[in-house]
């Protein structure tokens, strides 16, 4: 076993070597741009791009030509909330979204407020699933869209899209999907969910970075977007820019791997995944699980250990790549909104780890990751004032701390 | 962020980690911080004739507020306890190398120590307030 160990597969993912394979052809000899329609460079890039949007398609059941090529998710889900805001906007103004979407959801909401748009954030469940009636109820006859996540990228909560979806339909409201944590994790069905807009990207299903892809139907309805850039006119002109043709033969590739292998893969990933979860739950007590105990990504563990700082967690196990919701570093010293979003207390906030497993996690891994969380936590408890007043048998809640 | 040399070796190597029984003759306690936000800091120190013979922390924190913690109970050893007022959170800053997002961890430790003087102190009084109070019962 190699160390450091990694384990903060939300964050990113390696390239898959069959991925780089793929690609590495397409930064020398064949490095036609794919708009060149007058030579046999640009025709072989066309047919390459063109094969990579079929493998992508393929993936979420879309037709290649209801894809948008961008930088990532983040400009995917600008695109869609801006774009869309724009087009619309003399119908309505009014959008629903949810308090525990990623920051690429939630900051161009908060842009859009700035213009005067309403923006709803539903609250979301303990579990952290976005209650379907709780959508239906906040719709106005203003709201033009309801933009939510597949799945949370913290704690791994898959939210009821497919039920939203019927809803959306029955409104005949647009809905966007950030299905970045989910495409390529779960099977991930754009009819079946009944979305009409969705988010994702490359380096999170074992591709490269800086690309990804906004689905945008095409039928029933016809989804239009005012666009972002304006140039060349590519992407059905919803995003101009030369297409990045070795980025998108990578992100085509990861897509085909991970439509052929997810059903196993996501079966071994999760096997670690409870594994994990009980060899730490069997040797630790007070240790919450963050998130929905069954709707949950395969490869996510959120565990809060009572008593312990997250960030002083990592610190002591610092060959195994994790994450924390504790924000000791940040400026605001708030911990992870999503986990306050759940009602969460902002002490457990400050304990939560963040445990991401993928393609390239291993049983070997995963036992030495117990047996040092497990003495980690315990050294950081030996030191705790607060696991020794919970001992005495102190209520915490009850004492008045100096709040600072 | 990369942590300094210092810091993990506060971390990794805590000195004085432990509690005194907070009843127990010459022992004052601080504790600061609250769960919610992140840190709570308990200082401890055990005085003879004005001087801190003892010191000791338990620390819910990150890092460096563990190490900040760690090295003031190194510091207090030795001290009188108008010496121990002095030390400023500045020094610890110094001495670890914290970085500006670490420097709260070090105003925690300064106002531990601080808590754990005043709270030596007001015991103090109370004990010789009760021993007056026992020799004038006695002389009247």
């Amino acid at each position: 076993m190699k160390l450091p160990i990694y384990m903060d597969y939300h964050s990113t993912t390696p390239c898959d070597p069959r991925v780089v394979d793929a690609m590495l052809p397409f930064f020398t000899e064949k490095f036609g741009n794919s708009a060149s329609r007058n030579h046999s460079f640009g025709w072989e890039s066309e047919e390459a791009v063109e094969l990579a949007r079929k493998q992508i398609a393929r993936l979420i059941h879309a037709d290649s030509k209801e894809l948008v090529f961008t930088s990532g998710a983040t400009e995917s889900d600008n695109l869609a909330l801006k774009g869309v805001v724009e087009m619309y906007r003399q119908k309505g103004d009014h959008i629903i979204t949810s308090a525990t979407e990623h920051r690429a959801v939630i900051d161009p909401a908060k842009a859009l407020e700035k213009k005067g748009i309403k923006v709803t954030y539903l609250s979301v469940e303990k579990t952290g699933r976005v209650n379907p009636d709780d959508v239906r109820n906040a719709i106005t006859d203003k709201t033009i869209l309801i933009s939510l996540m597949l799945a949370n990228n913290e704690i791994g909560t898959i939210h009821p899209i497919k039920e939203i979806g019927k809803i959306a339909k029955e409104k005949g409201i647009l809905f966007h999907c950030d299905a970045t944590q989910g495409v390529g994790k779960i099977p991930v069905d754009v009819q079946d969910l009944g979305v009409d807009l969705m988010s994702f990207s490359a380096h999170k299903i074992y591709g490269p970075k800086g690309i990804g892809a906004l689905y945008v139907r095409r039928k029933a309805p016809r989804v239009r977007l005012v666009p972002m850039l304006d140039g060349g006119g590519h992407e059905r002109g919803m995003r101009s820019g030369t297409i990045p043709v070795p980025l998108v033969v990578g992100f085509g590739k990861a897509c085909e791997l991970c439509e052929q292998e997810m059903a196993t893969e996501s079966i071994r990933i999760a096997a670690m995944r409870d594994r994990l979860e009980e060899g730490i739950n069997a040797s630790l007590e007070e240790s919450y699980l963050n998130g929905h105990p069954t709707e949950r990504l395969p490869g996510n563990l959120n565990i809060s250990f009572a008593y312990v700082e997250g960030e002083a967690l990592l610190m002591g196990v610092k060959e195994i790549a994790l994450s924390s919701g504790s924000a000791c570093t940040s400026a605001t010293l708030e911990p992870s909104y999503v986990l306050r979003a759940l009602g969460v207390g902002s002490d457990l906030a400050h304990s939560s780890i963040r445990f991401g497993l993928g393609r390239f996690t291993t049983n070997e891994e995963v036992e030495y990751t117990i047996e040092r969380m497990i003495k980690a936590v315990n050294h950081l408890r030996e030191m705790s004032p607060l696991y020794e007043m919970a001992k005495e048998g102190v209520d915490l809640k009850t004492v008045e701390w100096a709040a600072h | 962020m990369a942590y300094s040399e210092k810091v993990i070796d506060h971390y990794n190597n805590p000195r004085n980690m432990g509690s005194f029984r907070k009843d127990e003759d010459g022992v004052g306690t601080g504790i600061v911080g609250a769960p919610e936000c992140g840190d709570v800091m308990k200082v401890q120190i055990r005085v003879e004739n004005d001087t801190i013979v003892d010191a000791k922390f338990k620390t819910f924190g990150c890092g460096s507020a563990i190490a900040s913690s760690s090295l003031a109970t190194e510091w207090l050893k030795g001290k009188t306890i108008e010496e121990a007022r002095q030390i400023k959170n500045t020094e610890i800053v110094e001495e670890l190398n914290l970085p500006p997002v670490k420097i709260h961890c070090s105003v925690l430790a300064e106002d531990a120590i601080k808590a754990a003087v005043n709270d030596y102190k007001k015991k103090a009084e109370e004990v010789s307030r009760k021993e007056e109070a026992a020799v004038s019962v006695s002389a009247s």
